[in-house]
């Protein structure tokens, strides 16, 4: 889209008024504005999905809770990020993600560097109410640098995306259904056997748990560098 | 093919139905197919033609009846005298009785009297149990494709379009959106890269089968319907997205479209006119979810079948990024009757608000099970009771289930209540697709409602957190209560988990999978807190208490 034609709109977000281009995300806008929105699958240079609901906000006269980071912003729009209603789902939501699996995080290579591990101290949980389901999950450790621990994993789909968006490669994909659903190399082979993974490593920065991690990392020494990818999206799309 | 060409192969159809004295239909749809009406045909034509009655007496297969509780099912046309539960050693009775009068034993005799029977009203099923659904000239003979041709040849689309938006018709998918305004949006969608009728039909509600009965016993109404569709919107390829566990309508679905193509009904150049439509039929692998118009989308194009966010709305942006039309089974057989008509005609049946008929598939409960048709504004209790004949063994009518997994419970207060979209929502359930299972005093509500959410928990396609997680929980807080090893804290927060799951899950499946607790709550509470408090199950379905922490 040329500069040109692009329509600027003013909405309001949490009751200040900002401008925005017509194509952007309320996200975006928020963001650009320093307005806090938590976000889980959502990563800047890949394509948003809007499936951890995380990012829900509300909008007035919309009765339905929109994700942010796919709802473009619209002329006169007032959205509301941070409601009472909406920290009481985001904090049920991040809590059932962590009942979901085993997310034990004193034992994690990720402790201190998780995406989770933060947006629950950010939403001020403390403990988890909900029962943990515990299932059990394999470890793949066939991989020659890297390992797999779906226990650790929220299948916000990263990997899948960063693979196939940036790489190309399309080596992550998702089987099953509900809780059943898990990420799958190739079809569904282990890690170490697939044909098409370049072990380029993107799929593992871009985690944001401790579910895709450096082998011989000890606990809490798995940080993540992800600065790359809004780097690499920009010289893919040929951008200035 | 041109309009004199199609008055003739239906004159010639009925000349060759005409020399028939006497008419023997059976029931060839799934559910009599199933209870082996095959071999009732097989028999009956073997005595006909033992008898040397070739000539006089036809013995034909048709689609659904509607009565698929007594199947398989046979009659002698226009259901003047009907039989039940017939079997192949039946044949010479049937045919003593057809031609020579012969009295039927009691057995097989159905009344076609019954309120089941004359208490409908049939515009969606009215070729259902007369014509072979196999056959193009059968359908043709009826009338078929004369809405077809008249709105390609003295109609514009737009034209078209406003007779829908009269019409009042809704999508019969469970929504009910207005059709007309759907189709008019996707009209005036720019689409540059062509445009996509895909119909939705995906049945997958635990207890329907509208869908399927309508696309085995008349697949070619489906097709006229989607045809008219396109013409009105400008697309010119479409697509029938059907369950791989419907193989019979998969197959008559497939034989149409080479029917109607050989006689130029579809295909290139429709009718002689300058517009063409080609439609493919496409298997779903049997998941809940691909129902939804954006996984169903993405499962044609090959992907896994996950919702997106909407919008963008499929009218928009649908299949392959081009504007697409999606509307359910029974909406597109409603459209032949309403061109051939006009849409006032249509428009004059049913309530304010809720146009024409609705076909339900009633199951459970009750005495009549099968396929029904009604006008909007019915109430519950015709149906029920009229319709459906009451509850059997003399127990006691507790609650009526609509719309699915989807859909609420109904308790008897409300039997009286005019049947129709908003009716039903205003009492905690919805339309759905039509599927009404009805449920007597030995039903567990709190049971029904885990159920329910079993079914959801097993079809969420795990894309979003709510709905993947959420409705596991509340299956197990569900597997609680009835085990009775549940305390108040688990109702609530069986409770505060259903809220979550209802406002923040991304597509419909999730939104509504907690409506069958909400509404059981609702009207049931006393059941949960009694499985609770008192850890028992007044309808004693539940399994007795077990010790703590054998949860689920």
């Amino acid at each position: 889209m040329s500069p040109a034609s692009v329509e600027i709109k003013t909405l309001k977000i949490d009751g200040r008024d900002v401008g925005a281009r017509e194509d952007q995300t309320i996200l975006e806008v928020a963001l650009e504005n320093g307005i806090y929105i938590p976000t889980l699958c959502h990563l800047e240079g890949l394509t948003e999905i809007g499936a951890c609901r995380i990012c829900l906000v509300e909008v007035k006269g919309t009765p339905k809770l929109l994700p942010a980071c796919v709802t473009r912003v619209q002329e006169g729009m007032e959205v509301m990020v941070n409601s009472e209603r909406l920290q009481n789902y985001r904090k049920v939501i991040v809590e059932l993600l962590f009942s979901e699996r085993n997310h034990i995080c004193s034992v994690c290579v990720s402790n201190g560097h998780c995406d989770l591990q933060s947006m629950a101290q950010k939403l001020g949980i403390t403990h988890i109410s909900v029962p943990y389901r515990h299932p059990h999950m394999p470890v793949d450790a066939s991989h020659e640098r890297y390992i797999n621990d779906h226990n650790r994993c929220i299948l916000c789909t990263r990997c899948v995306r960063v693979c196939h968006e940036i790489e190309g490669a399309h080596t992550w994909d998702v089987t099953g259904r509900g809780s059943q659903a898990k990420v799958i190399t190739d079809l569904n082979t282990a890690w170490g056997e697939s044909d098409t993974c370049t072990s380029c490593g993107k799929c593992v920065q871009v985690c944001p748990t401790g579910a895709l991690s450096e082998k011989g990392k000890s606990v809490s020494e798995m940080s993540k560098r992800r600065q790359f990818l809004p780097y690499l999206t920009l010289m893919r799309e040929g951008r200035p | 093919m041109n309009q004199e060409d199609l008055k003739e192969i239906a004159e010639k159809q009925k000349e060759a139905n005409a020399p028939f004295e006497h008419n023997i239909h059976v029931c060839v749809a799934a559910s009599c197919l199933s209870s082996h009406s095959d071999q009732v045909m097989t028999a009956l034509d073997q005595e006909v033609k033992k008898r040397g009655l070739e000539q006089c007496c036809k013995v034909k297969g048709v689609g659904c009846m509607g009565l698929c509780a007594a199947g398989p099912l046979v009659s002698s046309g226009n259901n003047e005298k009907m039989f039940q539960n017939v079997t192949a050693m039946d044949a010479a009775a049937i045919v003593d009785n057809v031609v020579d009068e012969k009295p039927a034993p009691a057995a097989i005799v159905l009344d076609s009297k019954l309120p089941f029977f004359r208490g409908q009203k049939k515009i969606v099923l009215e070729n259902c149990g007369e014509i072979d659904p196999e056959k193009i000239e059968d359908y043709i003979a009826v009338g078929g494709y004369e809405a077809l041709f008249h709105a390609l040849t003295s109609m514009t689309p737009a034209q078209v379009i406003e007779q829908i938006s009269k019409s009042g018709l809704r999508g019969r998918g469970g929504a009910g959106f207005p059709t007309g305004l759907k189709w008019s949006t996707v009209a005036k969608a720019p689409g540059t890269k062509g445009k996509y009728v895909i119909c939705n039909a995906d049945e997958g509600d635990p207890g329907a089968f509208m869908d399927r009965s309508v696309l085995e016993s008349d697949p070619h109404r489906i097709l006229e319907g989607m045809a008219i569709a396109a013409y009105a919107v400008g697309a010119n390829k479409g697509y029938i997205y059907c369950r791989a566990e419907y193989p019979l309508a998969v197959k008559r679905l497939k034989d149409a479209i080479k029917q109607a193509e050989k006689l130029g009904v579809l295909g290139n150049e429709v009718c002689d006119t300058r517009f063409s439509f080609r439609v493919e039929v496409r298997l779903g692998a049997g998941a809940f979810v691909c129902g939804e118009e954006t996984a169903l989308i993405a499962s044609i194009e090959g992907n896994r079948g996950t919702p997106r966010p909407r919008p963008p709305f499929p009218a928009q942006s649908g299949l392959w990024g081009t504007p697409t039309l999606i509307n359910n089974v029974e909406t597109f057989a409603n459209i032949a009757p309403i061109v051939r008509n006009g849409g006032d005609w249509f428009a004059g049946i049913g309530t304010e608000k809720s146009k024409g008929t609705k076909v339900f598939a009633l199951a459970g409960r009750v005495t009549n099970t099968g396929l029904i048709e009604v006008p909007m504004g019915v109430s519950l209790r015709e149906i029920v009771y009229k319709l459906g004949g009451g509850i059997p063994d003399g127990r006691k009518f507790k609650a009526v289930q609509t719309g699915g997994p989807s859909g609420g419970c109904i308790p008897e207060q409300y039997l009286d209540m005019a049947v129709d979209y908003e009716s039903l929502a205003s009492v905690g359930s919805i339309m759905g697709s039509g599927g009404m299972i009805v449920m007597d005093d030995s039903s567990c509500m709190v049971d029904v409602a885990k159920y329910f959410m079993d079914f959801c928990m097993s079809e969420s396609c795990g894309k979003c957190v709510p709905c993947r997680v959420g409705t596991a929980h509340m299956y197990d807080l569900l597997a609680k209560i009835t085990n009775g090893t549940a305390s108040q804290e688990d109702l609530a927060m069986l409770e505060r988990i259903a809220e979550v799951v209802k406002f923040t899950s991304l597509c419909g499946l999730g939104q509504t999978s907690p409506n069958p607790v909400f509404s059981t709550l609702r009207y049931f509470r006393d059941e949960y807190l009694n499985h609770i408090e008192r850890k028992s199950c007044g309808a004693g379905v539940c399994s007795q208490p077990k010790a703590a922490g054998v949860g689920a």
